[in-house]
C-alpha cells in the first residue's frame, strides 16, 4: 500500500523551502539559499522516485490493472454530510508519472539556476518562488478533489506570475506577468463555472465519485444533467467545455495562447520549468484526469478538444518558423507540442486499443518535458554566453559551447522525431492514434511535424553554425560555458531526451489501467520521419551558412510571412477587442457610472452634511444672552402654537 | 377706594417679568443680569401668591411654592455670585461678552 507520509512529503519539502527562504532568505541565508532549495528538492525527487518504483513495480497492479489509491484524505470544508471539499492525495499512473516529471525537471532547474542566477540580487527570493511553484504543481498533480486542484491551479498561476515578473524593474517583464495572469485568470473563470456545474449535477467534488457518477449513462445524475439544457447543449456538455476552457488557458491553446510567448520575459530556467515542462501541461493533465467524463459522457467536447489542439499545433508551428527571438521560437514550439498532446487526447476514446491517444498524450508529455526543458536550459546557456536573445547575435557557437551544442542537438533531434530519440516514439503513437480516428487531424499533425523539424533546425543552425568562428565580441567570452552546475542538468536531460522513448509507456499508463501493447509499423513511420528529415535538410540548406536565401524566401511568401511574423495579428485582435470594444462599450460607461452616480451619491450625502453643519454651527456662539433669546423665542412660538393653533 | 383685583396683580407681575427679561437680554453686566433673574423669579412668586389668594383661598400650596422659590433664589444667587467672582478673577471683567468659553 502507498505510504501517505512519504507521498505527502513530496510537495511539503518544497513548501518548507519556500517558507524558510521566503522568511529568512534575504537577511540571513543569502547565498546558501540555492543549496538549501536544491537539497530539499533532491529529497522530494528521491521520494518521488521511490514512490514511482513502489507503485509501478510493487503494489500498484492488481490482476494486471493499475489501481487508483487515495492514501490520504482530510475533510477541509464540510458543506453537508455528502458534500465536502477535501485535501487528499491520489496515486494513479498519471499522477505518479507527473510526480517524476515535475520533481526531476524542477531539480534540474534548481541545479542549473545555481550557476545561471549566481550573483543575482534577489537570489534567495528566486529560490523561494521556485519552491512555491514546485509545491503548488505537485499539489495540483496529487489533488484527489477537483476543488483542491483548482486551489493549486491558482497557486501555480500566482507563482508563474511572480517568476515572470521576477525582473520587476523591467517594464516588459511587468507587462508580461500581468498579461499571463489576466489571460489565465480569465480562462480560470470558465474552469470554476465548469467545476460548479459538474459538481452540482454529480453532487460531489471528489474525482472518483464525480467520475463514477457522471460516466454511467443510467445514473440519476447523468439523466438530470442531460435533461437540463442551455442553448441546445446539455448541462454536462457545458460543464465539460468550460472546464476545458480553463485547461486551454493554462496550456496556452489557441486562442488563449497569447500570454505564453510574452512569459519568456522571466529568467530562462523558469521558462524551462514552468512554461515548457510542467505548468503549461496542467491543462493536458486536467483533461486526462477527467478523461472518462470527456470521452464517455461528452464526446462532442472531446472533439472540440481535438480540433483546438490541432489548430494550436499548426498555427504555433507556422509562427515559430518566423520568429527571431530564440526563446519565443521555443515558446511557440511548446505551444505546438502541447497542441499535439491535446489532440491526442481528443482523438482517443476510453478503454483498450482505442485509448492509444491517451497513452500517447501522456507519453509525449513525459518526453516533451525532457527535451523541451533541455532546449530551454541550452538556450539559457547560449543567452548566458552572448547576452542576447536575438538569433542574429548568435552563430558559430559550436566550438565555444561544445556541451551545450551537443545536448541541444540531441534535443532538436528528439523534438523533430528522428529515431531513436524520445520524441520519435511518442510522436509516432500520437500520429497513429490520430490516423486511426480522425484523418483530417492526422494530416495537420503530419505537416506540423515537418514544420517542427524545420524550425528547430533553423534555430540550431543559426545558433551553432551560420557565422564563422571569430565573429563574436571578445567581451562576451569571459566566463566560458557556465561550469559544472549548468552542464550537469543539460547532460542528464540529454540522457532523458535520448533514452526516454524506450520506456514501454503503454504498460504503465493507459485509460483503464490495463497494459497497452504499442505496435510499430515501419511503413507508417516512414512518412513522418521522411518529412522530419526533409525539414532538417531544408533548414540545413537555408541556414547552415549565412546567405540571403531566407530573406528571398520570406519575400516570395510575402503576405503569409508577414502575417506569421506578426503572430497572425492575434495580439492586435485582442487589443482591438479589449481596448476599442470592451473599454469603450463596457469599461467607460461603467467608469462613468461609478464616477458620477455612485461617487456622486456618496459626495452628495457628505456635502449636504457639511452644508447643514456650516449653517447651524453659528447657533452655538457661547453668548448666554443669545441662547436666552432663542429660548424665549421658542417658548413664545410654542405658546402661540398651543394657544391658537393646536387647540 | 377700589380694592386691587387679580388682574391688577397679574399686570404688575407680567410687567415685572418682562422688565426682568429685557434686563437679562440687554444688559452686559453679569450682576445686573443676576438682578434681572431675581425680578423674573419674583414675578413668578407674585403670580403664585395672587392665584392662591384669589382662586384657592382656603389652601396653602401657592405660599409654599413661593417660600421654596425664595429659598432657591437665595442659593442660586450665592452660586451665581461665586461664578461671577471666579470669572472676574480669570478675565478681569464681568462683561458677559467676554465669557464666550461656553461654546467649547
Amino acid at each position: 500500500m502507498p505510504n501517505a507520509t512519504n507521498i505527502a512529503l513530496i510537495p511539503l519539502l518544497p513548501l518548507a523551502g519556500f517558507i524558510l527562504l521566503g522568511l529568512f532568505g534575504r537577511k540571513y541565508i543569502k547565498n546558501g539559499a540555492g543549496l538549501i532549495g536544491t537539497a530539499l528538492l533532491l529529497g522530494s525527487a528521491l521520494l518521488a522516485l521511490y514512490t514511482a518504483y513502489d507503485y509501478f513495480f510493487v503494489y500498484g497492479k492488481v490482476d494486471g490493472v493499475y489501481q487508483q489509491f487515495v492514501p490520504l484524505k482530510i475533510t477541509w470544508l464540510a458543506f453537508s454530510k455528502e458534500l465536502s471539499i477535501d485535501m487528499g492525495l491520489v496515486i494513479d499512473p498519471i499522477s505518479v508519472m507527473m510526480l517524476l516529471v515535475v520533481t526531476f525537471v524542477s531539480l534540474m532547474v534548481h541545479i542549473y539556476s545555481l550557476g545561471y542566477m549566481k550573483g543575482e540580487e534577489r537570489f534567495p527570493t528566486y529560490y523561494a518562488f521556485l519552491g512555491l511553484f514546485t509545491f503548488s504543481m505537485l499539489g495540483l498533480v496529487l489533488a484527489s478533489n477537483i476543488f483542491q486542484m483548482y486551489i493549486f491551479w491558482e497557486l501555480v498561476g500566482v507563482s508563474s506570475f511572480l517568476l515572470i515578473g521576477f525582473y520587476y524593474d523591467k517594464p516588459s517583464a511587468v507587462a508580461a506577468s500581468k498579461k499571463a495572469f489576466i489571460v489565465t485568470r480569465f480562462a480560470d473563470l470558465g474552469f470554476l463555472v465548469g467545476i460548479l456545474i459538474l459538481s452540482y449535477f454529480s453532487g460531489s467534488f471528489d474525482f472518483q465519485t464525480l467520475i463514477a457518477r457522471l460516466t454511467s449513462p443510467e445514473s440519476n445524475e447523468v439523466k438530470n444533467a442531460v435533461a437540463s439544457t442551455f442553448l441546445g447543449a446539455s448541462a454536462l456538455t457545458w460543464g465539460a467545455a468550460l472546464i476545458f476552457i480553463g485547461g486551454a488557458g493554462k496550456s496556452a491553446m489557441f486562442p488563449l495562447h497569447i500570454w505564453l510567448p510574452d512569459a519568456m520575459e522571466g529568467p530562462t530556467p523558469v521558462s524551462a520549468l514552468i512554461h515548457a515542462a510542467t505548468m503549461v501541461v496542467a491543462g493536458v493533465y486536467l483533461v486526462a484526469r477527467l478523461f472518462p467524463v470527456f470521452s464517455v459522457t461528452t464526446p462532442a467536447v472531446l472533439e472540440i478538444i481535438g480540433w483546438v489542439g490541432a489548430v494550436s499545433a499548426i498555427i504555433a508551428a507556422v509562427i515559430a518558423c518566423t520568429q527571431t527571438d530564440i526563446k519565443r521560437v521555443l515558446a511557440y514550439s511548446t505551444m505546438s507540442q502541447i497542441g499535439y498532446m491535446m489532440f491526442a487526447l481528443g482523438v482517443s476514446s476510453y478503454g483498450g486499443e482505442a485509448g492509444l491517444g491517451y497513452t500517447a498524450s501522456m507519453f509525449h508529455l513525459f518526453t516533451h518535458a525532457m527535451f523541451k526543458a533541455l532546449l530551454f536550459l541550452g538556450a539559457g546557456a547560449v543567452i548566458h554566453y552572448v547576452h542576447s536573445n536575438e538569433m542574429k547575435d548568435m552563430g558559430g557557437l559550436r566550438k565555444k559551447l561544445p556541451i551545450t551544442h551537443f545536448t541541444f542537438l540531441v534535443a532538436c533531434l528528439a523534438i523533430a522525431g528522428v529515431p531513436p530519440f524520445a520524441g520519435f516514439f511518442s510522436k509516432e503513437e500520437i500520429l497513429l492514434a490520430a490516423y486511426n480516428s480522425n484523418t483530417a487531424i492526422y494530416w495537420i499533425a503530419l505537416i506540423t511535424s515537418g514544420l517542427t523539424a524545420f524550425y528547430m533546425f533553423r534555430l540550431y543552425f543559426t545558433i551553432f553554425w551560420n557565422k564563422a568562428q571569430g565573429e563574436h565580441s571578445a567581451a562576451a567570452n569571459k566566463h566560458g560555458e557556465g561550469g559544472l552546475v549548468m552542464m550537469l542538468p543539460l547532460v542528464l536531460l540529454a540522457v532523458g531526451a535520448a533514452g526516454a522513448g524506450f520506456i514501454p509507456f503503454g504498460e504503465f499508463v493507459s485509460t483503464d489501467g490495463k497494459a497497452l501493447e504499442s505496435h510499430f509499423h515501419l511503413s507508417f513511420s516512414l512518412a513522418p520521419v521522411a518529412l522530419g528529415l526533409a525539414g532538417i535538410l531544408a533548414a540545413l540548406w537555408m541556414y547552415a551558412k549565412a546567405n540571403d536565401k531566407p530573406a528571398r524566401l520570406a519575400a516570395s511568401l510575402g503576405g503569409l510571412y508577414k502575417a506569421a511574423y506578426h503572430k497572425f495579428y492575434i495580439d492586435e485582435l485582442y487589443l482591438f477587442i479589449t481596448k476599442k470594444v470592451l473599454f469603450n462599450l463596457v469599461g467607460r460607461p461603467a467608469a462613468w457610472f461609478d464616477r458620477n452616480i455612485v461617487d456622486g451619491l456618496m459626495n452628495l450625502t457628505g456635502n449636504s452634511t457639511v452644508l447643514v453643519s456650516e449653517g447651524i454651527k453659528k447657533f452655538q456662539s457661547g453668548k448666554v444672552q443669545q441662547y436666552a433669546i432663542f429660548f424665549l423665542g421658542a417658548v413664545v412660538l410654542l405658546a402661540v402654537l398651543f394657544i391658537y393653533v393646536w387647540r | 377706594m377700589m380694592e386691587p383685583g387679580l388682574y391688577h396683580i397679574l399686570f404688575i407681575s407680567t410687567a415685572l417679568f418682562f422688565t426682568g427679561v429685557l434686563g437679562f437680554l440687554t444688559r452686559r453686566n453679569l450682576i445686573t443680569m443676576l438682578m434681572s433673574i431675581e425680578l423674573i423669579l419674583n414675578s413668578v412668586n407674585l403670580n403664585f401668591i395672587a392665584f392662591n389668594k384669589y382662586i384657592w383661598p382656603g389652601r396653602m400650596d401657592g405660599l409654599f411654592f413661593t417660600l421654596f422659590i425664595i429659598a432657591i433664589a437665595a442659593a442660586e444667587a450665592a452660586v451665581a455670585i461665586a461664578i461671577i467672582i471666579n470669572l472676574y478673577r480669570s478675565s478681569q471683567s464681568i462683561d458677559v461678552n467676554n465669557a464666550e468659553d461656553l461654546k467649547y
